[in-house]
């Protein structure tokens, strides 16, 4: 089984983020850039099934710019085999994404894409389905545990009231919920290592236009400020006084 | 032409819709695909498909697609579900989608959180159709009346995926999404046992639901569709109990609707209380037990 792992470069998930002054955009000036949680979650599947004797080959693969090497570099130190760039300097929505990421599988052939369920940035959740629809292959969502069985993978999803295990004929598209794994920690000569493993980098296969746009980014509004009460009995009085108990 | 289809994954999300549809400001029908939607709700046309069963994602968004043609909106109540079916029938239609949508500003502009609800965008789409998916806590409830033309529908549910097994979550308890109080509980409960002896306890009391922090999902303590926050389920009670929670960003992302916060906590500095109408400064294991005794007397 041939496994290709789109990553997506993110602001530092643990980072407290804000909109720029002017709400153009997410001020990103002094915070690091991670690969998304949810597709590091998907290259450490990726890897275990190889380890398992499931898979033969890891492909990683991102589109932007030249510095999503380093994303890319990671995916590679923690056991992908070799790593494409897509290389844009344009705006990707989840359409795009999924377009360009259709026209590379129908060229590699993978049997499996895996990919996080969202990126911690713009948390669309779409890119995985709309790519599974365009490839008219089978998906399984927010999985949480992934089985070869005879040829075929058996996927344990969530869902909103617990969870179902799906039998997917291959080629699929999995996507990963948090509880799959716990990806290994690799440490830095791990990455310094996995510079000699090949990267390519080629053009985008067609010029993305987007369907969505970000007019502005704002805070959230805020609740006003917190009120303390200083015991049990204040609490149930002020519960009663709103009406809700 | 402009006209939303609201498709209704479970039964109650044809109300919990119709008050988006509403708000929305354009002639909608609604595909009802479970049991049976309300034909009060303001919809031209109710569609009713009876499906026993809901097939995996790509029969169903293949089945959908039958119904999606006409549309310039094609909407559904956010869940984990919505978001697997309805991102692959934009895919299939090539559409625009936003995801979460908190707010419409016009039948292009809609409002989402982004970052785990730290960051609110304002998203313009370029092209329809489009589709979405609505948390429904920032709509008004739907005005009643009227009545719909209501109609049987068949839907094509072939899919590739197959469904080996189901695992539900039992229990009696309200649904999460829908209840009208919702106590829930962090890291510090420790186990299972504990947490619903001291969490579900106070919830049964008040008739509640019971949820929880990512934390605590993750350290096993509580199952994952407990989950409360941004990248959980988001919660719009009337009542939330927040006992043993600090409050991140991504928690307070999935609560920030609630009508009532009350946050129980041991460290006074802990960021749930900037969130709460009623914060106490206490350790939950002395004041739940007090709290629960006193709910119990004095009416």
């Amino acid at each position: 089984m041939r496994i290709l792992v789109p990553v997506k470069r993110v602001v530092d998930p643990y980072a407290k983020v804000r909109p720029l002054p002017d709400g153009s955009g997410i001020d990103t000036g002094s915070l690091k850039f991670e690969i998304n949680p949810f597709d590091e979650i998907a290259v450490e599947e990726a890897v275990r099934l190889r380890e398992k004797g499931a898979a033969t080959e890891i492909t990683a693969i991102s589109i932007g710019t030249a510095q999503v090497e380093e994303q890319l570099r990671k995916a590679l130190a923690m056991g992908a085999d070799k790593a494409i760039l897509v290389e844009s300097d344009a705006a990707w929505d989840s359409p795009a994404i999924a377009e360009e990421l259709a026209n590379v599988a129908r060229e590699l052939k993978p049997d499996l894409i895996i990919m996080g369920k969202q990126a911690t940035d713009d948390d669309n959740n779409q890119a995985g389905q709309m790519l599974a629809a365009k490839l008219d292959w089978p998906q399984a969502t927010f999985a949480s545990k992934v089985e070869p069985v005879n040829g075929k993978l058996h996927v344990t999803r969530e869902t909103d009231s617990g969870e179902e295990t799906l039998e997917l004929p291959l080629p699929a598209i999995v996507t990963t919920d948090l509880r799959l794994n716990e990806p290994r920690y690799i440490a830095l000569p791990g990455i310094i290592r996995a510079r000699t493993k090949p990267l390519e980098k080629r053009p985008a296969s067609h010029s993305p236009s987007p369907k969505t746009r970000t007019l502005r980014v704002e805070p959230p509004p805020s609740r006003g400020a917190g009120k303390k009460v200083a015991n049990v009995d204040e609490l149930v009085a002020g519960l009663k006084e709103r009406g809700v108990i | 032409m402009a006209r939303l289809l609201l498709i209704a994954f479970q039964p109650h999300e044809g109300l919990q819709g119709a008050g988006f549809a509403q708000s929305f400001g354009m002639p909608f029908d609604v595909l009802n695909l479970t049991g049976e939607a309300p034909n009060d709700a303001g919809a031209e046309r109710v569609l009713s498909a009876n499906l026993a069963e809901l097939p995996p994602a790509d029969g169903l968004a293949k089945g959908l697609l039958a119904f999606a043609g006409g549309y310039s909106h094609v909407a559904a109540i956010s869940s984990m579900l919505s978001k697997d079916v309805m991102a692959r029938l934009a895919g299939l239609m090539d559409a625009a989608m936003v995801t979460d949508v908190i707010e419409a500003d016009s039948p292009t502009v809609f409002k989402r959180p982004i970052v785990a609800g730290t960051v609110i965008a304002t998203v313009e789409v370029l092209a329809e159709p489009v589709l979405l998916t609505v948390r429904p806590s920032g709509f008004a409830k739907p005005k009643v009346g009227g009545s719909s033309i209501v109609e049987s529908v068949l839907i094509e549910t072939a899919s590739m995926a197959k469904r080996v097994s189901v695992v539900a979550r039992a229990g009696t308890r309200p649904d999460l999404t829908r209840a009208r109080v919702v106590v829930s509980g962090g890291r510090p409960l420790k186990d299972a046992e504990t947490f619903e002896s001291v969490i579900g306890g106070l919830a049964d009391q008040l008739g509640g639901a019971v949820g929880a922090t990512r934390a605590a999902v993750d350290n096993g303590i509580v199952p994952n569709e407990l989950q409360v926050g941004q990248t959980g389920k988001i919660v719009a009670p009337d009542l939330y109990i927040a006992a043993g929670i600090s409050g991140s960003t991504q928690h307070m992302a999935g609560i920030k609707d609630s009508k009532v916060i009350v946050a129980i906590n041991k460290d006074p500095d802990a960021p749930i209380f900037e969130g709460a109408d009623f914060g106490l400064v206490a350790d939950l294991f002395d004041a739940i037990p007090e709290l629960r005794a006193k709910l119990g007397t004095g009416e």
